[in-house]
């Protein structure tokens, strides 16, 4: 397993690099997020990751760690406030180069998995650095080496579907490594999963993060929470709760 | 029904998709009302014109001098209904500013207006009806003469061009107040009569011999024998433009109202889960497919309703007839046969979704059959192409019956396009071969003005440096044992074989005695190449060859020796030696007396610009009628694959990566369609063709059929994949700008 840094960026992901001298992974200072009927989802928020950290984002549905979450990875733009990550001003991002920014930094695993079921595992892993254009025969060693070391190697030409839920977000989390991003945000990564499967990706992301990967998770489990994180913050109606 | 009503809203929400099947419903009715139109116009053009104008049976011109206009008037009552004594001029006009002599000599009729009669209602095409004296409307024919034009008659008085007008009967070539007519010099009066009994030539005959000899008359029986000439020629060529609009309108529908249904199976899923039963369910599919398959279909009706005016107006004129007006039948033959093919693929669908378990359409959704189209996505996934555009690629084989679909649209797309380019070119071809004994020579010496001069002018052109073959061609009446009226014939003198005319059959003459053909004169005669014609004034004439002639005509041509008598007045077309200025030889000629002038081709003529517009519109709305159906196609898939595409997007895709997959998504459909639509044009173009000159009574040279270079088929197969290409565009730009965040979101 490698962890944050090494060799994972390519010498042609413009404004996506990130500084890998900033101590601090995440920095989010009072951003608010509104919805149509100006629902706030994250009212005034601020928060510091630094790197090599795990947090985990405790709460209740609808308190804003799913909508933090999305803009750390830059899937989402906040209406008020920064977002800066690595040293890159995520919020300031257009859409092409927040895609770049994702395939160099962000490794995304979610609840329900969201693999493409008419591709192999495989396939699934290798999505993200094909997309980045990278090397095909490297690709292919790296996905080897992932799949071997999250112990799913003899499913690599199997389709998703055929998977347990456990198996599957060990697919997820290989496809999430792909890119050897710096920054893993998983969302809710033990939600869809039986208490077996459940313990096997809490200790996937303990070691992880014992690799010296950043993490970033949203849970409701208080147990997965204290297994893998460093610091836990807890929001409630978009804020931090005191 | 308020379930039904929650399902019908599905549509409400995905207003895309929605106004995509709206769009694509509309183009197609339209296309359906304008291949309706086009089948409609195609049957019977003549005879429902003529119905439509109380076309005159029998037109007569009794000669003003000799009877008075009691007398004509007299004779309405020999026929059922009768019209007239209108009186008549005849009138040789000089356009003023145009060039050249004058125009062919016009017979005008005093009318006070054009169709408050009981026969003859002429159709004003354009401009208004004559008011003065000086006012002339003119009979639209290959002449052109639009409103406003200024003529100048002999007696030096001037008519102004106020508007032009059709009659189907040919009654006059122009009508003026008879005011007007009496002003210019009354010569004649007309009669027009219409009887129960029309339908033969004896009944012509015999109501024509009712009328005394002192008239001219005209039948409507050689009026419509002609206008069939032209009927024929392009009857195949708009049905088969109709029938592939129809069968593309009824595909793009059919796929149209199936992907809805197929997209609500999952909101279905969750309707059934509240209590829908399978019997609402089919209902709510029928209403949902119905509400915006409806609503395209008013749109389309009043947007084809729209495009029919040019279109049955160059439709007219290509018949000779008069524009269709808007025709209710078609237009509710339209909307029904819209209402129809949505309802029969809906139910379908919809009784597919009822039957379908709760738990099933719940857990399946939108997302395609497990298993499908893994094998595209292995080749695909090891192939060197960039991820986007193979990951785009493979995507089509997860929906077999959408991806026939596509493959079908873009082949009808193809084949019309495929047909069309082949058929103007064809036409040219056709017009080329035409023209070519008039444009294969570089300069022609007219017979001298004075028909009594014989001066042969090859003495002058042997002595004059410059000349390097020429020969002589004239016209001459033949007579054939077999044929009621005598032949045309063109006489020649010299090696005419210079002149390229396009052999269909055996060869040119090499000597007195031989004789090549066109079809009309093998057809009239029943001969065949190889058999002999006799006639009075000449001896027997073997028929060599048979040689092409776009106008159908009897025509025979022989060398000038083969028939005895007076020398015809002959044109000589003379080809230059290499490196000769035709400036200078001219200007050497004319001073030695001889009328020379360059040859030149004479321009497309009015049909073909007609034909042009006619194709290029049809073209363009069955091309669109494609593109919008491949359009509808991919923004059907491009929603039901949202999700992935927000994995994609996640995991590092750009925008513009998200496109090429969109695009490259049609690239398969869009080669295989083009490839396999090439073919089936060609095909339809090959029957089409040879079709039209059948029905005209001419056989084409192969030359003018062949008209597919390997690299024009090359270029057509690539239509499908622009065609399917452009109709990705829209929904690849939908899909580049999708949030992420949304996208993942999305069910």
């Amino acid at each position: 397993m490698t962890p944050a840094g090494e060799g994972a960026l390519p010498a042609d992901d413009g404004g996506a690099r990130v500084s890998l001298a900033s101590p601090t992974m995440i920095d989010v200072v009072d951003v608010s997020r509104r919805y149509e009927g100006d629902q706030a989802a994250l009212d005034h928020l601020s928060l510091h990751v630094a790197e090599g950290e795990c947090l985990a984002l405790l709460g209740p549905s609808g308190s804003g760690k799913s909508t933090l979450l999305n803009l750390i990875a830059g899937l989402d733009r906040p209406t008020e406030g920064t977002v800066t990550v690595g040293g890159t001003r995520v919020d300031r991002l257009g859409e092409a180069a927040a895609a770049r920014y994702r395939r160099a930094t962000i490794g995304l695993v979610f609840q329900f998995f969201n693999l493409l079921d008419d591709l192999t595992v495989a396939d699934n892993v290798l999505l993200p650095a094909q997309i980045a254009g990278r090397p095909a025969a490297g690709s292919r060693r790296r996905a080897a080496e992932l799949l071997e070391t999250l112990g799913i190697d003899r499913h690599a030409q199997a389709y998703p579907g055929r998977l347990s839920g456990g198996e599957r977000q060990r697919v997820a989390v290989a496809r999430a490594l792909m890119n050897r991003p710096p920054l893993l945000l998983a969302d809710e990564p033990t939600g869809a999963l039986d208490t077996a499967s459940g313990a096997e990706v809490r200790k996937l992301l303990v070691d992880l993060h014992a690799e010296g990967q950043t993490i970033v998770l949203v849970t409701h489990d208080e147990v997965l929470a204290a297994a893998v994180a460093t610091r836990t913050v807890r929001l409630v109606d978009g804020q931090v709760a005191a | 029904m308020s379930a039904i009503r929650t399902v019908v809203r599905g549509a409400q929400r995905r207003r895309v998709s929605t106004i995509v099947i709206v769009a694509a419903t509309a183009m197609a009715v339209t296309a359906t009302v304008l291949a309706g139109l086009l089948l409609a116009a195609s049957s019977a053009p003549f005879a429902n014109a003529f119905a439509a104008q109380h076309g005159a049976h029998l037109t007569a011109l009794f000669d003003a001098a000799k009877t008075t206009e009691q007398q004509v008037a007299a004779t309405a009552s020999q026929a059922g209904q009768a019209a007239g004594p209108f009186p008549v001029a005849t009138v040789a006009p000089k356009q003023d500013g145009g060039p050249g002599p004058g125009l062919p000599p016009l017979t005008v009729a005093g009318r006070a207006d054009p169709g408050s009669g009981p026969i003859d209602r002429v159709t004003l095409l354009s401009g208004r009806w004559a008011r003065a004296a000086d006012e002339i409307v003119i009979a639209r024919t290959n002449l052109r003469l639009p409103a406003g034009t200024t003529l100048t008659v002999a007696n030096g008085s001037t008519l102004k061009v106020v508007g032009e007008g059709r009659s189907i009967s040919r009654t006059a070539q122009g009508w003026m107040t008879p005011g007007g007519v009496a002003a210019l010099g009354q010569t004649g009066w007309q009669m027009l009569y219409r009887y129960a009994d029309a339908g033969t030539e004896a009944a012509m005959t015999a109501h024509r011999t009712a009328l005394g000899g002192g008239a001219q008359t005209q039948s409507w029986l050689g009026v419509r024998d002609d206008a069939a000439h032209r009927t024929q020629l392009f009857v195949p060529l708009l049905s088969a433009f109709g029938l592939i609009g129809l069968a593309l309108a009824a595909l793009v529908i059919g796929n149209v109202t199936a992907g809805t249904v197929a997209s609500a199976t999952r909101r279905i899923g969750v309707m059934k889960a509240l209590g829908l039963t399978p019997a609402q369910v089919v209902r709510a599919c029928l209403a949902q497919a119905l509400i915006p398959g409806l609503i395209g279909a008013v749109l389309g009706i009043v947007a084809g309703d729209l495009l029919a005016v040019p279109l049955t107006a160059d439709v007219a004129e290509l018949f000779g007839t008069v524009p269709m007006s808007v025709t209710p039948w078609v237009d509710a033959a339209a909307i029904v046969a819209a209402v129809l093919v949505i309802a029969a693929t809906a139910a379908p669908a919809g009784w597919r979704a009822a039957r379908l378990r709760t738990v099933d359409a719940l857990a399946v959704g939108r997302t395609p059959a497990h298993g499908r189209g893994r094998l595209a996505a292995r080749l695909a996934a090891r192939s060197r192409l960039p991820r986007p555009f193979s990951l785009g690629l493979a995507q089509p084989f997860t929906r077999p019956a959408r991806l026939l679909a596509m493959l079908v649209t873009i082949g009808l797309g193809t084949a019309a396009a495929t047909f069309a380019i082949g058929l103007a070119v064809s036409l040219r071809h056709v017009q080329a071969a035409d023209q070519k004994p008039n444009t294969s020579a570089d300069v022609l010496v007219l017979p001298p003005m004075d028909a009594a001069d014989r001066t042969d002018p090859r003495a002058v052109l042997d002595a004059t440096p410059g000349t390097g073959s020429y020969y002589g061609r004239g016209p001459a009446e033949v007579a054939v044992d077999g044929l009621r009226e005598t032949a045309r014939g063109t006489v020649t003198t010299g090696d005419a074989r210079a002149a390229g005319y396009e052999m269909l059959d055996g060869r040119w003459y090499t000597a007195p005695g031989e004789a090549v053909v066109t079809t009309g004169f093998l057809t009239a005669t029943g001969k065949h190449v190889g058999d002999t014609v006799t006639g009075t004034g000449h001896g027997p004439l073997t028929l060599v060859g048979e040689v092409f002639d776009g106008s159908a005509n009897n025509h025979l041509y022989t060398d000038a020796a083969s028939l005895p008598g007076p020398q015809p007045a002959l044109e000589w077309y003379i080809k230059l030696a290499p490196g000769t200025d035709r400036t200078a030889y001219l200007v050497a000629l004319q001073g030695r007396n001889l009328q020379a002038e360059a040859t030149q081709a004479e321009g497309a003529d009015g049909t073909l610009v007609i034909l042009d517009s006619l194709t290029a519109l049809l073209t363009a709305l069955l091309v669109s009628v494609a593109g919008l159906g491949v359009l509808n196609a991919v923004v059907l898939e491009s929603r039901d694959r949202v999700h992935d595409i927000g994995v994609h997007k996640s995991v590092g895709m750009t925008p513009k990566q998200t496109a090429v997959m969109v695009v490259a998504s049609v690239g398969i459909p869009g080669l295989v369609g083009g490839v396999a639509g090439v073919p089936a044009g060609w095909l339809l173009h090959h029957w089409a063709v040879p079709a039209m000159a059948h029905g005209a009574g001419i056989r084409l040279p192969q030359s003018t059929i062949d008209v597919y270079a390997p690299g024009l088929l090359a270029v057509l197969a690539l239509a499908g994949l622009v065609l399917a290409a452009g109709g990705a565009l829209l929904p690849a730009g939908w899909a580049a700008r999708t949030r992420t965040a949304v996208a993942l979101r999305t069910e």
